[in-house]
């Protein structure tokens, strides 16, 4: 881009700002169909994430699977794969997560230990998942997508079996959930007005900086974008183009497993259906909006959440239905990729270097077409 | 056969309808080379906004019965189209990944459908009335099985015929396989390829919106949330590659997929008998059934693993079972025609 062109550049703020104006302008006219007033939704929304400490934690616990599962998402779209199955992978985290909570008879002296061990329960069960999707892609040829898909189906029959069976709660068991974990397997809040964990912030930051060099410094991280862009010429290069796939899946498993324990092992304090709550889908969302580069994921991750979290509110306060949420996150996302597309059809001279969108987005004859 | 069976084969027909229409319009979107990813939302929202336009006209009182329908299937229709129209767009015009548009849109049309649905939930609304076709519903088996139904189902039959004839045996259908498979030759003679693409789509879209009305107007009247149809959308497309994008076997992949929800939810209200031994195992783990189906279909049609295992036929079986076994996508399916 020319930097000294001021067309250029006030073509490019414009496109920054649209589709956020746009989704704000279709928000405010849904809410106004269904009678409330705009105003008071973005007050509720407002004062429902950032009120006080306790609502900061509140979004913190959002943020902290929501920016796991997007690394993670990065790692599989760098090697132009789709892993809808995220989501899956976050269920049997909490799963192997859950099962140790159970089972692991530590007590409170070595509840350091224990937690360790459960994210690492966590982290390989997300993996085993994520290895399943893998293999049935890179092996068998079953579209990841559906693979994926199909997987996140099962592991919440599989959850809902032993919430209803071998994992009841003593008294009035249910299909609601599991009775609460023993104390020593909780993960600890750091106070009572700011009540998030300490331990996985830092673990967040950690795998943040980590994926960070193994993507942009290491020959890993070279092969995962030769595999992306183009198979076939990665493999005439000589990347272990199936072994690079699969280990995509496995970093992107674990970490979706880590982001599943701390769904039961702090937000609930025990087992339920669908405990991911859709933060694997939404994490597909912010690294599409991201067009799957990492460095800004975890910021964008922490306006989404907080828009979730604000969205719990508007029950309570407007009787409006919490989905308002997810409807404002997708249009923003759509938006932000069709003003791309519109950008450069028709202003192709205002793109900045790397906005290369062609090369970034996995090619969609990978993801259709199967040839084992 | 006893009248029970031949009622239940029915239902199972009635059940499997939206699931029908919706992998038939998916069927032909495919076939003109598009992706619509976004059947499992736009089902939901076309469903929603159908419902509540025959809702609205019923408790308004302006229209009859008839035309409250009409009227909610028209609104579903227009949903599914403009959908799918979006996708299109996307693709043709602004060059975005179909995959990733599809996507959002899928979810996006799920959470607008939960928002605007919220109103409407749990309350009865007008629904497809049933009636028989004279003469054929007395034939025996046949009749009661496909002749019993309502309209919709009806409809769903000449769809399958007319995809059919259209795809296989009219000119046109020629040009639309040409556009998903070799869009460059299509152009070359004369076809216009975009333009087309962009006809298709938006057909495919509208039959998906009428699956959408299907459910919310039939099936499982009304509206729900979570929704009746939640995961049909994901269902509907992995049945598409199961039918090898030919109408025939998409429609028999719909009713093998729908017969088997209804044996896994017949065993669990009604528990599992065999030689009149009850069978105790946790139920809930058939609601497993269809997901595994559908990922042991994909695998056989378009796995790795069905060539490996034909290695060892004969070589004369091996053809005709490969050709039966496996089914390969419209060779430009997802991609981008670019004319120069």
């Amino acid at each position: 881009m020319n930097i000294k062109n001021p067309r250029a550049i006030a073509i490019r703020i414009a496109f920054l700002l649209l589709p956020i104006a746009i989704s704000l302008a279709i928000g405010a006219a849904l809410v106004i169909a269904v009678g409330r007033d705009p105003l008071e939704v973005v007050d509720a929304l407002w004062k429902g994430a950032f009120k006080d400490t306790r609502k900061i934690g509140g979004v913190v616990n959002f943020w902290i699977p929501l920016t796991l599962v997007s690394i993670g998402l990065v790692v599989t779209f760098r090697a132009g794969l789709w892993n809808i199955g995220v989501e899956g992978q976050m269920m049997m985290g909490a799963l192997f997560a859950s099962w140790g909570a159970q089972y692991i008879p530590l007590g409170e002296n070595l509840a350091p230990l224990l937690h360790l061990i459960l994210i690492a329960l966590a982290a390989l069960g997300g993996m085993f998942w994520g290895a399943v999707v893998g293999l049935l892609k890179i092996r068998l040829g079953v579209n990841e997508i559906f693979g994926g898909v199909a997987l996140n189906a099962l592991v919440n029959v599989i959850s809902i079996y032993l919430i209803s069976g071998p994992w009841q709660p003593r008294i009035g068991g249910s299909a609601q959930g599991t009775e609460p974990f023993p104390a020593p397997a909780l993960l600890p809040e750091f106070s009572a007005r700011f009540p998030t964990n300490i331990f996985m912030i830092a673990l967040v930051i950690a795998a943040f900086i980590v994926v960070m060099v193994m993507l942009n410094a290491t020959r890993w991280g070279l092969n995962l974008k030769a595999v992306g862009r183009n198979m076939r010429s990665a493999l005439l290069l000589g990347v272990a183009t199936e072994r690079t796939s699969l280990s995509a899946f496995l970093v992107c498993g674990a970490l979706a497993g880590i982001a599943g324990s701390y769904r039961v092992l702090f937000t609930f304090d025990n087992m339920r259906p669908l405990v991911s709550g859709g933060i694997g889908f939404l994490g597909l969302l912010v690294v599409l909006l991201l067009s799957i580069r990492l460095l800004w994921a975890p910021l964008v991750a922490f306006a989404f959440a907080a828009i979730l979290t604000g969205s719990t509110r508007l029950q309570i306060a407007l009787q409006l239905d919490s989905s308002l949420a997810g409807v404002l996150q997708g249009m923003l996302v759509l938006f932000v990729i069709l003003f791309h597309g519109v950008q450069e059809v028709f202003f192709p001279g205002t793109l900045a270097d790397d906005d290369t969108v062609e090369d970034s987005a996995p090619s969609v004859s990978s993801v259709v077409k199967e040839k084992p | 056969m006893n009248e029970e069976f031949l009622n239940t084969l029915g239902s199972i027909v009635g059940t499997a309808t939206p699931l029908v229409i919706a992998s038939l319009g998916e069927t032909i979107t495919e076939r003109a080379g598009v992706v619509n990813l976004s059947l499992d939302g736009s089902l939901a929202l076309a469903a929603v906004l159908g419902f509540a336009a025959a809702w609205t006209a019923q408790e308004t009182g302006v229209l009859d019965v008839p035309m409250q329908i009409a009227l909610g299937i028209a609104v579903a229709m227009l949903v599914g189209a403009l959908i799918a129209l979006l996708v299109g767009f996307s693709s043709i015009k602004l060059r975005r990944d179909q995959v990733a548009v599809g996507f959002v849109l899928t979810l996006l049309a799920a959470e607008l459908a939960r928002f605007l649905g919220a109103d409407f939930t749990r309350i009865p609304g007008p629904q497809i009335t049933r009636f028989n076709i004279p003469l054929l519903e007395h034939v025996p088996i046949l009749g009661p099985v496909f002749f019993q139904q309502n309209l919709l189902v009806y409809f769903s039959y000449i769809l399958m015929f007319g995809i059919w004839f259209w795809l296989f045996r009219s000119s046109g259908g020629l040009t639309l396989r040409a556009i998903g498979e070799r869009p460059e030759a299509a152009y070359a003679r004369g076809a216009r390829v975009q333009r087309l693409r962009y006809w298709y789509t938006f057909l495919g879209g509208a039959l998906v919106g009428l699956a959408g009305a299907a459910y919310s107007l039939n099936v499982k009247p009304g509206w729900s949330s979570p929704p009746a149809m939640q995961g049909d959308g994901w269902i509907a497309l992995a049945i598409v590659i199961f039918g090898g994008w030919h109408p025939f076997r998409v429609v028999l992949g719909a009713y093998l997929f729908a017969a088997l929800r209804a044996v896994s939810s017949h065993i669990q209200t009604n528990g599992l008998f065999i030689f009149g031994q009850e069978i105790n195992f946790p139920f809930v783990l058939l609601n497993a059934l269809p997901w595994l189906l559908m990922i042991i279909t994909l695998l056989i049609v378009s796995g790795g693993l069905t060539e490996r295992l034909l290695q060892y036929m004969p070589r004369a079986v091996q053809r005709r079972l490969r050709a039966f076994l496996r089914s390969d996508p419209p060779k430009a399916l997802g991609t981008r025609f670019e004319m120069e």
